[in-house]
Parts: structure tokens; C-alpha cells; sequence
């Protein structure tokens, strides 16, 4: 912990140094979409003449609309079926002991590891064979394979520090095992169930690869492939302010998420269960 | 409210480990019955068996007449207290004591109303819109005693639920436990390690020991009449004094002087020969030899120099050493010792420490040569090599 003034003031040009840096490029991001499509390239870093035309812009087009569907959809549904599953799978192996446990945990770590670029080859010849190329299915499923694991590592982790005697309790007070796990052990686990939530989000939504290599059409494109196929204005234009203009707003989903439920992450809310 | 039946419970767990050994043990309806022992002898494991959070390996579990070993915790209509009061956090303290109720599809209103009269009863009314985090450990611990007495159980089953609160608020609950009881009449089972709350609480006391029960009685008769060596150092605080003797012609040669058997000792003692032996005797059976004038035959008087003498107030605990002559080792006192610190038998030319129970009255000083006096009917007589007491 810094204790001195000199400490202090270290940390503080670090701390500057760090968020200025990650933040420049998303500054920069923004402002690219608010200028005006005559100044796009004037290299000024603020917009000379503010305009939203680039927002409404890319509302006019179903590349942009048909794709903000498909993202939210296909991360969304993603999201239910990873945590859902993953939070059974997790209470399990937080549970119960079973041979093969440390082995599923192992492989469940291996596989959220796997490069995804490894296995996008093989399933773009597999997805058109089996009719699932550009299709939500045809993305939810790598996706669910890549998040999963990750999912019950994290719940696996929530659900070990949650009392055992919690759910004793539950039992001795007349409920069935699904009813302990439902009605005490998932309200507890709530900030690790919204932080795998999140997580598994961020990962569907921000997703490039799989995206790119397994769609075609505004059927199944979500926002980061479709950007990358963006028209322009006319045939000769630079589609630069719109695709900042998209940018912008596939980003702020995932703010206004960590915004929401960054009070019940950190809220920590077993604390009182036991004697403190 | 019903009785509980243990019947020959035996729980082994995979590893062959043998938690509690073939236990018979009746409980009475509403009985307030308290297993006590050292960590480890299977108290714990015993009440979760009944609770039905652990399978039992052989034997049969009846509550109110009925076999419960299959049947799943919910369906056995016990309530269980936790050491560790195991309250949901995500619930207001009401809903917590609601909570059974609300599973058992019990209407709302009824719920409200016997969650508001329990609340009067544990004095938490106020307090029924807050979150267990924001309470006391005195109010959490309340609040866990209210969940149990909410549903109006057939029985009670206690883990520690004291051990977590600090000495006073200890005591006070002790109380509030038993009157609680009391007014219920609910049968209740009530697992503890301190032989205080043992003593103060049940109507009879079960001790245990690595699995087995070794006594089960009202508290003064396993004080008065402990039947082996491990019940006897267990029970009483401070702990009783233990010696190596032996027995020549009809007198106990204690290191503190000779000690006249009785007869019943003496007949013990016909049957199985001398063995080696260990004289127990409980710190208030001594006393200043100078308070005692007028019973002073009744038993032996011995000079001892005072090592420390600890003023309790309405009591002086006189502690002095006696060297012993005999070696004798029991097992049940090292365990008792690696568990409490307590008892402990000294070998031959060792000083053992022996603690005296002394009115305030008596002028003994630290440091000083006192006279003491020791009621000779009240010395125990133990078998070292099985721990068994000889004679009544």
C-alpha cells in the first residue's frame, strides 16, 4: 500500500499513464463518429463540426440493423444456455465427489485454452455439410463450446465458497436438493453467476473469428463481421465514420452491463452467513 | 414432539474409519438430552445421523416409533441448530424463520403470525426486517434457535450452537436454551464439548469417546458416580485429580497418605486381583484442614506446600504437587490431556500437580505449607488398565 506522498504520486502518473492509454483509442473512436464526413480525415483529434449523421446512417442500413439482431440474439441465448448448464455442472463438481472430478476441471480448463483458430477450418467444411453454415445455432454452438468451460471453472470456484451448512439447513428445513440449490445456493451465488454471465457475454459478443468465418449472409453476421463488410457511401467512399459510428455502439451493450451489475459483483453477498 | 431411538448405530465411513461404534441410546419425549465428549469421538456425526445429512452404515434410527434411516432430512420433521447458525444471507431475518413454513405451503398469514410469536419469545420483533449480516452474533444465534422453534418440530437437534459467542452472552443463552426448552417441551438433542453447558443443560448427559458411548445419566450421577476414568476426568471443572496408587492390606497408599478402602472397593478388588491402579479425587473433596474441625476423622489431613492459589471469590482453587510413587499409564487420561490439557497422571518421582477447591475462609497462602484435609469416602478408585471404576 503506498504510504508516502512520494508513493502516492508514483502510482498516481502510473495509474494516469495506464487509463489514458486505453482510453485514447476509444476517445478517438468516438469522436471519428461524431465528425462530420467531409472532416473525417482532417486528422483533428475533437470534430471541427459535430454531426450525427453517421448514427443515423447506419440505422438506414439493414447490414447494420439485421446484424445488431443477430449479435444481441446470438450472445444473449448463448449466455442463458452457458450459465444454466454451467451452473449445474459447477455445483456438481463443487459438491459432490465423484471419481474423474480434477480430471473434468483439467480437460475444462484445456478446452477454454484451445485456440479457436484450430478448429474453425473443420467446422466451416462441417456447419455447410450439415446445413449449419451461416445459421445463430451455427455460432451458438462453438461459442457454448469455447464458454462453458470457462463458466463452470468460475461458478465451480463461487459455488466452494458457499457454505456447505447453507444447504444442510435448506434440507433440514424441508427442502428438496433442487429446491436448496434454487432458492438459496443460486441467490448466493448470484455475483459469480453475473460475473460468468457477463463474461460469456463479452466473449459471444465480441467474438471476430467464428463470426467471420462461419456467416455470410445479414442472416447469422453479427456486428464485428459486419463491420468488416461495411459499404461505403457510394462504391469510391471510405466507410470510416460509419464504421466508428457502429463501433460505438456495439460497445456500449457491454458498458451499460458491467455498469448494472458491478454493484451486486462486488456486493459479496454471502457475507453474514456465518458467524463473521 | 416424539422420541428418538438409536439402535445399534454404527457410521464407517469408505476408509474404514469407524466415527461412531455400535450406539444404543434411547431419548425420551421431550427430553433434553446432551452428547458430549472430546473433538472426534462422534458426537457431531451422531446428531447428523439423526438429521439425516449422513448416511448410517448399520444399525436402526427410529423417531416416534417410526424407522427414518431412508427417509431424505426434509422428511424426518426435525429442526437442526448450527454451530456456525448457517442463516440465509439473502433473507431478512423474518424469512429466514418463515422459510420452513414457506416450503411446507404453509398459508402466509400463519406464517407472519408464527413468525411474530417466535419473534416475541427470542425478543427479535424489531428486528424482523433486517438482514442477518447486520446482526450480533447473540442476535444471529436467536434468530437460528427461531428458525428451529417456528416449525414446532418433533425434535431439536443442536450442534454447538453456543460455541461461537463469547463467554457471557454464552451463559445467558445457556439459559434461554433451557427455558425455551422447557416451556416447548420439545424433545431435543444437544451436541457440545464444553462439560459446563453438559452439566448445566440436560436432563441427562451421554459421554463419548472415539465413537463409543461411555455413560449415559443425569448430571450428578455421572459426577458422583463416573463409571470409568474418561467420564470422571471429562466431567467437573476444575478437572478431577488423578494418582497412581496401590493397595496394601485394606488401605490405598495414596502419595498424600493412606486411604482406607471401602467396601465396596475392597469387593471390587477380590475379583481381578491388584492390577495397577489411579486414585481420583475431585478438588472440592479437599479442604482446609482448619475449617474442618469437626469431621476431621472422617478423613486423612496432610501437610502441602501451596504452589499458586487462585481466588475465585466465593471459592480458592490451592494448586500443590504430590510426588508419585508408582508408574501408571492410562489411555483414556493422555487423551483427555492432549485434548483439554487437563488430567494427567504423574509418573514414578515425577510431582504431579493436584488442584484443591478451598473456602475462602481458609488462610493457606501462596508459598506456604498448608494443612489439608481430605475426605477419604469421596476418593475414586479406577482400574488403569481398562479405566473401569472399582467399587460404587
Amino acid at each position: 500500500m503506498p504510504s508516502t506522498g512520494r508513493e502516492k504520486a508514483t502510482w498516481g502518473v502510473i495509474n494516469v499513464v495506464v487509463i489514458l492509454a486505453a482510453l485514447i483509442p476509444v476517445l478517438w473512436i468516438i469522436s471519428l463518429s461524431f465528425k462530420d464526413p467531409s472532416t473525417i480525415a482532417d486528422g483533428n483529434f475533437f470534430p471541427s463540426k459535430w454531426s450525427t449523421e453517421n448514427y443515423s446512417g447506419i440505422f438506414q442500413t439493414s447490414e447494420f440493423t439485421d446484424a445488431l439482431r443477430n449479435s444481441i440474439g446470438i450472445a444473449l441465448i448463448t449466455t442463458v444456455i452457458a450459465v444454466t448448464v454451467a451452473c449445474m455442472a459447477a455445483y456438481a463438481i463443487a459438491r459432490l465427489n465423484f471419481p474423474g472430478k480434477v480430471l473434468i476441471l483439467t480437460a475444462a480448463l484445456a478446452v477454454a485454452m484451445f485456440p479457436p483458430i484450430s478448429i474453425v477450418g473443420p467446422l466451416f467444411n462441417i456447419w455447410r455439410e450439415v446445413g449449419l453454415y451461416d445459421t445463430w445455432p451455427g455460432l451458438i454452438i462453438p461459442y457454448l463450446s469455447f464458454s462453458l468451460p470457462l463458466a463452470i471453472y468460475t461458478l465451480s470456484a463461487f459455488f466452494r465458497e458457499i457454505p456447505w451448512e447453507l444447504e444442510q439447513a435448506a434440507q433440514v428445513d424441508g427442502a428438496t436438493p433442487f429446491q436448496a440449490f434454487r432458492k438459496v445456493i443460486v441467490p448466493l451465488a448470484a455475483p459469480g453467476v453475473f460475473t460468468t454471465a457477463i463474461l460469456v457475454f463479452i466473449f459471444a459478443w465480441n467474438d471476430f473469428l467464428f463470426a467471420i468465418s462461419l456467416t455470410s449472409t445479414n442472416a447469422a453476421r453479427t456486428v464485428p463481421a459486419a463491420l468488416s463488410a461495411f459499404p461505403g457511401e457510394s462504391q469510391f467512399t471510405q466507410p470510416i465514420g460509419s464504421v466508428a459510428a457502429a463501433a460505438v455502439i456495439v460497445t456500449v451493450p457491454i458498458i451499460i452491463m458491467v455498469l448494472i451489475f458491478q454493484r451486486r459483483i462486488v456486493a459479496g453477498l454471502t457475507a453474514g452467513a456465518v458467524k463473521g | 414432539m416424539a422420541e428418538i431411538a438409536l439402535e445399534d448405530i454404527t457410521k464407517r465411513y469408505p476408509d474404514g474409519f469407524e466415527a461412531v461404534k455400535h450406539k444404543d441410546l434411547d431419548v425420551a419425549d421431550s427430553e433434553f438430552i446432551i452428547l458430549v465428549g472430546p473433538s472426534g469421538c462422534g458426537k457431531s456425526t451422531a446428531l447428523r445421523m439423526i438429521a439425516g445429512l449422513e448416511d448410517i452404515t448399520d444399525g436402526e434410527l427410529k423417531i416416534g416409533g417410526e424407522v427414518v434411516n431412508d427417509r431424505a432430512p426434509k422428511d424426518r420433521d426435525i429442526a437442526m441448530v448450527f454451530q456456525n447458525y448457517a442463516l440465509y444471507p439473502h433473507m431478512t431475518v423474518g424469512e429466514n424463520m418463515g422459510f420452513a413454513l414457506k416450503l411446507a405451503h404453509v398459508d402466509k398469514q400463519e406464517i407472519a403470525q408464527k413468525v411474530s410469536e417466535a419473534a416475541k419469545t427470542l425478543d427479535l420483533t424489531q428486528h424482523l426486517d433486517r438482514k442477518p449480516a447486520n446482526l450480533s452474533g447473540g442476535q444471529r444465534q436467536r434468530v437460528a434457535m427461531g428458525r428451529a422453534i417456528v416449525r414446532d418440530p418433533k425434535a431439536f437437534l443442536m450442534d454447538e450452537p453456543l460455541s461461537n459467542l463469547d463467554a457471557k452472552l454464552r451463559v445467558q443463552m445457556r439459559t434461554e436454551v433451557s427455558r425455551i426448552q422447557k416451556r416447548l417441551g420439545t424433545t431435543t438433542v444437544y451436541v457440545t464439548h464444553d462439560q459446563t453447558e453438559a452439566m448445566t443443560l440436560g436432563d441427562r448427559v451421554a459421554v463419548m469417546r472415539s465413537g463409543e458411548l461411555q455413560q449415559v445419566g443425569k448430571p450428578q450421577e455421572l459426577y458422583e458416580h463416573p463409571k470409568n476414568i474418561f467420564v470422571a476426568g471429562f466431567i467437573g471443572s476444575p478437572a478431577m485429580n488423578f494418582m497412581p496408587v496401590k493397595v496394601e492390606g485394606t488401605n490405598i497408599v495414596t502419595p498424600i497418605g493412606d486411604v482406607p478402602l471401602s467396601d465396596e472397593q475392597r469387593r471390587a478388588l477380590e475379583g481381578d486381583g491388584t492390577g495397577d491402579l489411579i486414585a481420583g479425587i475431585r478438588p472440592e473433596d479437599f479442604e482446609d484442614a482448619a475449617l474442618v474441625a469437626d469431621q476431621r476423622d472422617r478423613g486423612i489431613t496432610f501437610n502441602a506446600r501451596i504452589d499458586v492459589l487462585e481466588s475465585m471469590g466465593a471459592e480458592f482453587y490451592a494448586y500443590f504437587s504430590v510426588e508419585a510413587q508408582e508408574t501408571v499409564s492410562s489411555q483414556e487420561l493422555q487423551e483427555l490431556a492432549e485434548d483439554a490439557g487437563t488430567a494427567d497422571v504423574p509418573s514414578a518421582g515425577e510431582a504431579g500437580q493436584v488442584v484443591a477447591r478451598l473456602e475462602p475462609a481458609s488462610k493457606a497462602a501462596e508459598g506456604q505449607e498448608a494443612e489439608l484435609w481430605l475426605d477419604t469416602s469421596k476418593v475414586h478408585l479406577f482400574d488403569a488398565s481398562n479405566g473401569q471404576r472399582l467399587g460404587g
